[in-house]
């Protein structure tokens, strides 16, 4: 019989938080829009242009009119399992070591700084890597750091008076606002961006977030290990 | 850390493919039923029942936050907007009665009424502070009245303060709130009758309106015609409407 390399990727743990938070970060999303609906003043002024957030035909595209309450209710329900999830998936980054794969290390700009210009195609070939090049673990990192500050300010927003002290560490309530506003912004780029290198990066890598595995062709050395654990499972 | 790698036969990378992806769209399934499940349920005041259940589990775990020690931030008198913003004509938009009294229905059912002169002659607080509007909105805004702790010790109200909820309705009953005793006696809570040193005007809720601090601009109530207090929740108008209850900040 055929034999594989198999390159366990993504633990059981890893793809399950991911998974799970995907549909709840949307419903966030979803439920935020639907408030933010009701006092839609976001402006960014770029001078040779201003960006309204958000224009009119966007919000006849998915429908979110006047859906304050729902949207409160929403958000104030399924925050809980958005916390929860991304607290569970912190504590396993520290507690199953695997923060030394995902966080950067010390070279991560300079090599960041390679990823990128590979990426656009001027420069040949990428730094050596074990799970994640330079430029995915500062992107994964910022994007745990995003949600610990979403969560932060959510918080103040939530309880602006019983915690105040929280509300004035994010610079008021105005403030705290537009930094969550922000954040679910980033969070969209972030998502854009993702899927973007999802793609390019192939079905075999987006299997392995399913499967936790990538296979690989047998090279001559592992052909050896091969026929050593079949020699040691003999015995 | 590394990254393990073993040697399997196809048939095993073919069968853990097979359960990986089988697993990974039936979870999937299952979210979109959830959601579909979700939506199916009946409501409870406005409020898809399971998610008014969360509200409600939300309201035990941070009502013990409101404390009489925990105050809203204050600002400086000139740093009150001029032009106050005017939301919601719900209660205010009949006539008021030129003889307009509070009404205040005590414990025993017996009822004391209450002229807006009589009122003024109670202590005044003055507080600027940033209101809130459930919408999104904030302004920092001037008021002035009676610590609704202080008109309750002055009317001896204090059997009525030891119950869970205070009710407020207007004159024609268009517009209602109720609002847990903590928050109440809270005391930034006041009995308004003046905005920006001036008197109230109708339609910031003239003669006499809630200013809460530590609730949303909808628990505000402009223009009171009745007090009462309960041991369960009295009616509230946006509660009804999908919203939360406590709406607590």
């Amino acid at each position: 019989m055929e034999n594989k390399k198999v390159i366990h990727k993504h633990s059981l743990a890893i793809r399950w938080l991911h998974w799970v938070n995907f549909p709840l970060l949307a419903v966030m999303i979803w439920s935020g829009l639907l408030i933010y609906y009701a006092n839609r003043v976001y402006k960014l002024d770029l001078g040779f242009t201003t960006i309204t957030f958000f224009p009119e035909w966007f919000y006849d595209a998915i429908g979110m009119r006047r859906r304050l309450a729902e949207g409160m209710s929403l958000h104030f329900a399924f925050m809980w399992l958005f916390t929860i999830n991304g607290v569970i998936y912190f504590l396993y980054l520290i507690f199953s070591k695997e923060y030394k794969l995902l966080f950067p290390h010390r070279r991560a700009l300079k090599e960041a700084w390679l990823v990128l210009l590979h990426d656009l195609h001027i420069r040949k070939g990428l730094p050596p890597q074990k799970k994640y090049n330079a430029a995915q673990r500062i992107a994964y990192t910022g994007v745990i750091i995003l949600g610990f500050f979403m969560i932060v300010t959510g918080l103040a927003i939530y309880k602006p008076a019983q915690l105040n002290w929280l509300c004035a560490t994010c610079g008021g309530y105005e403030a705290a606002r537009i930094e969550h506003f922000v954040i679910t912004i980033l969070f969209a780029l972030f998502f854009l961006v993702h899927i973007m290198q999802v793609i390019l990066a192939g079905w075999k890598n987006f299997s392995s977030m399913i499967t936790g595995f990538e296979t690989k062709k047998i090279e001559s050395n592992d052909h050896k290990r091969a026929n050593l654990e079949h020699e040691k499972s003999k015995e | 850390m590394t990254i393990k790698e073993q040697i399997w036969n196809t048939k095993k990378v073919r069968n853990r493919t097979i359960l990986s992806f089988v697993v990974f769209f039936v979870m999937m399934g299952l979210a979109y039923c959830f959601w579909k499940w979700l939506y199916a349920q009946p409501e409870e005041h406005g409020a898809l029942k399971p998610l008014r259940k969360v509200l409600i589990q939300n309201e035990k775990i941070f009502k013990p936050l409101v404390s009489q020690e925990h105050l809203v931030k204050t600002y400086p008198l000139q740093k009150a907007e001029k032009k106050v913003r005017v939301n919601g004509w719900d209660g205010i938009e009949t006539p008021l009665d030129a003889n307009w009294k509070l009404k205040v229905v005590r414990k025993t059912g017996d009822t004391i009424f209450i002229t807006l002169d009589d009122i003024k002659k109670l202590p005044k607080t003055d507080i600027v502070f940033d209101f809130k509007c459930v919408e999104g909105w904030n302004q920092i805004t001037h008021w002035g009245g009676v610590k609704f702790s202080e008109f309750a010790k002055y009317y001896e109200l204090d059997n009525e303060i030891q119950m869970e909820y205070v009710g407020m309705i207007t004159p024609d009953k268009g517009y209602y709130v109720g609002i847990d005793m903590p928050s109440a006696v809270h005391p930034q809570t006041i009995l308004c009758y003046e905005m920006n040193g001036k008197v109230l005007p109708l339609n910031q809720g003239y003669p006499l309106r809630l200013i809460i601090p530590v609730k949303y601009g909808v628990k505000h109530i402009k223009r009171i015609g009745s007090i009462f207090f309960s041991n369960t929740k009295p009616p509230d108008f946006w509660a009804e409407e999908g919203y939360d209850y406590f709406l607590g900040l």
